[in-house]
């Protein structure tokens, strides 16, 4: 792969549901062993946007190359097997499946078969998944239920992990913990990440780059330093979240 | 006792053959959210397949007894492939076309293919009956009944042994199948949250396509067991028991695979014991009884799973 090209290449992306117009011409670009982050409010496009990328809903318009590659009409069982994985909105954990069937879900397409060492890594990151793993899905609490949702995306070993709103409903100490388990994946095994997410300090803090969404557009992009230095994005997005 | 002995075998058997067709709507149901009203159909085009096979092959009970055993495997095998072709092809169709329609489209759809099945084999094969001489005569006798001609004498017949024997071994590899196999995952996970299924690589149109295949092919199973016991089929035949087999679905709890065994049971012997004690003309009404009862007081089933989960 050659430096110049980024690994995921999102260029003047519409997509509709139905009539209503979600994403107006969006681009961006994620580049091999960056984490960059897309903040912005309720409703601003960004879980459309990251769902759009697997393909579900397809863009009406515009391009998205995965590491040179179209994969813009792709149906999404097909993107999800070029290693990419994606931990969603909602987290989506099948309820009634254990922890362990959970996680086998997500290792059910891996170009790399070893499950076992899949496993091994997932549990030395989130040992209270080892402790649950025969504990249904639905029962767990919401914390436990993300890091599942996390874990069970890092099953497939992903090159490109998308991250949906991983600190939605947690507590403070266990957003912490999932930040680093993030930064951990991308230091130590080159992991890059593709974050969404409305705690725009924490992720801005975390992440290479950001950018900025509002109603469906990108108003503004740069390192997670500059962005959160600026007096508008502190304004709009941190407004007493930067304790 | 001796009487009551003979309703339960009896009831067993007729409950094994509900429990085969159960399961395809049950499974559909799980995985789709619809009632495949055409199931009971592709039963009964199982069974003229199988019918087709055993004339055609000219196998009748004078072939010796391990020729006559592999041949009718044989007829089991070709069956269930041929018959999971029509499954899949109902489903190609009529009711993936319409996924992301309203969710009454499917179910039209399926009386549609229900009546366009019953039709087409009643003008392909005419619509008299199509008898078959007995295959597999014979029987344990249980009871011999008194020298006087008292008492009652239970028979258990090989073609009964056949039918509990075959439907067990189906059932336990079946099941296997759904909570082992990788297969069974992903139709577990398409059931539980298809986006998600697909956001994790599985194609979930082939996963639902499989899905009619396999109940399709459990169908067709039923229908050679229904040929080979009573000896008799016509067109309609998928329109009784198919709707017998969506009580026992029901009853056991739609969407639920032991509650489609169980309910297939069930059935089976409330039919044959309401038929031994009251009255054969009443019989439909009974079980159709057991449906509005269940729906009206348990509507979720014996074993269905509660609609709430902790999210």
């Amino acid at each position: 792969m050659s430096t110049s090209q980024p690994m995921l290449d999102i260029q003047n992306v519409v997509t509709h549901y139905g009539k209503i117009v979600a994403l107006r011409g969006v681009d961006m670009t994620v580049n091999a062993g960056e984490i960059v982050t897309l903040i912005g409010a309720n409703g601003a496009g960004k879980s459309t946007l990251m769902m759009t990328i697997c393909g579900s809903p397809q863009a009406t318009s515009g391009r998205i190359l995965y590491n040179g590659e179209d994969i813009t009409g792709m149906p999404t069982h097909e993107i999800m097997r070029k290693s990419i994985a994606q931990s969603p909105e909602g987290r989506r954990i099948f309820p009634r499946m254990s922890v362990m069937e959970n996680l086998i879900m997500g290792a059910e397409t891996a170009n790399n078969p070893d499950t076992d060492e899949s496993l091994k890594r997932v549990f030395d990151l989130f040992p209270r998944l080892k402790e649950r793993q025969n504990q249904r899905g639905g029962t767990l609490s919401g914390g436990e239920q993300q890091m599942l949702a996390i874990a069970r995306a890092l099953m497939s070993r992903p090159k490109l992990l998308l991250l949906d709103e991983p600190s939605l409903g947690l507590a403070p100490l266990i957003v912490k913990q999932i930040f680093d388990a993030i930064r951990d994946l991308n230091q130590s095994d080159g992991l890059t990440v593709f974050l969404v997410e409305q705690n725009a300090y924490h992720a801005l803090k975390l992440a290479h780059r950001g950018y900025v969404m509002v109603n469906g557009t990108i108003t503004m992009s740069g390192t997670g330093k500059d962005l959160l230095a600026r007096e508008d994005v502190k304004a709009a997005y941190l407004e007493g979240g930067a304790h | 006792m001796d009487y009551f002995l003979q309703q339960l075998i009896n009831g067993v058997t007729l409950g094994s053959i509900y429990g085969l067709i159960a399961i395809g709507y049950t499974m559909v149901y799980g995985i789709i959210g619809m009632i495949n009203f055409a199931h009971g159909d592709i039963f009964m085009v199982g069974s003229f397949i199988a019918l087709i096979l055993i004339v055609a092959f000219g196998i009748t009970s004078s072939l010796p007894i391990v020729l006559l055993i592999l041949a009718l495997i044989g007829v089991l095998i070709v069956s269930m492939a041929l018959t999971s072709v029509w499954g899949w092809t109902v489903e190609r169709i009529a009711y993936r076309p319409l996924r992301g329609s309203f969710r009454l489209a499917p179910l039209i759809t399926a009386i549609g293919a229900s009546i366009a099945l019953q039709n087409f084999v009643q003008i392909s094969q005419g619509a008299r009956n199509k008898p078959l001489q007995p295959l597999i005569p014979g029987g344990f006798t249980l009871t011999e009944g008194g020298a006087d001609g008292s008492g009652f004498i239970v028979q258990l017949s090989y073609s009964q042994i056949l039918i509990i024997v075959v439907t067990t071994v189906l059932m336990i590899g079946f099941t296997m199948l759904i909570n082992k196999t990788s297969l069974g995952r992903a139709q577990r996970a398409c059931e539980q949250d298809r986006k998600m299924a697909s956001l994790l690589g599985i194609n979930v149109d082939r996963t639902i396509s499989l899905t009619f295949v396999m109940g399709a092919a459990l169908a067709s199973v039923a229908g050679l067991m229904f040929l080979l016991y009573y000896g008799v089929i016509d067109f309609y035949i998928g329109f009784l028991a198919g709707v017998k087999a969506f009580t026992a679905a029901v009853l056991g709890g739609i969407g639920s695979l032991p509650g489609a065994m169980l309910g297939g049971l069930l059935i089976g012997l409330i039919e044959t014991f309401w038929s031994g004690y009251f009255s054969v003309e009443y019989k439909d009404v009974a079980a159709f009884s057991i449906l509005a009862i269940v729906l009206i007081f348990m509507p979720e089933g014996l074993l269905g799973k509660p609609e709430v989960e902790k999210v």
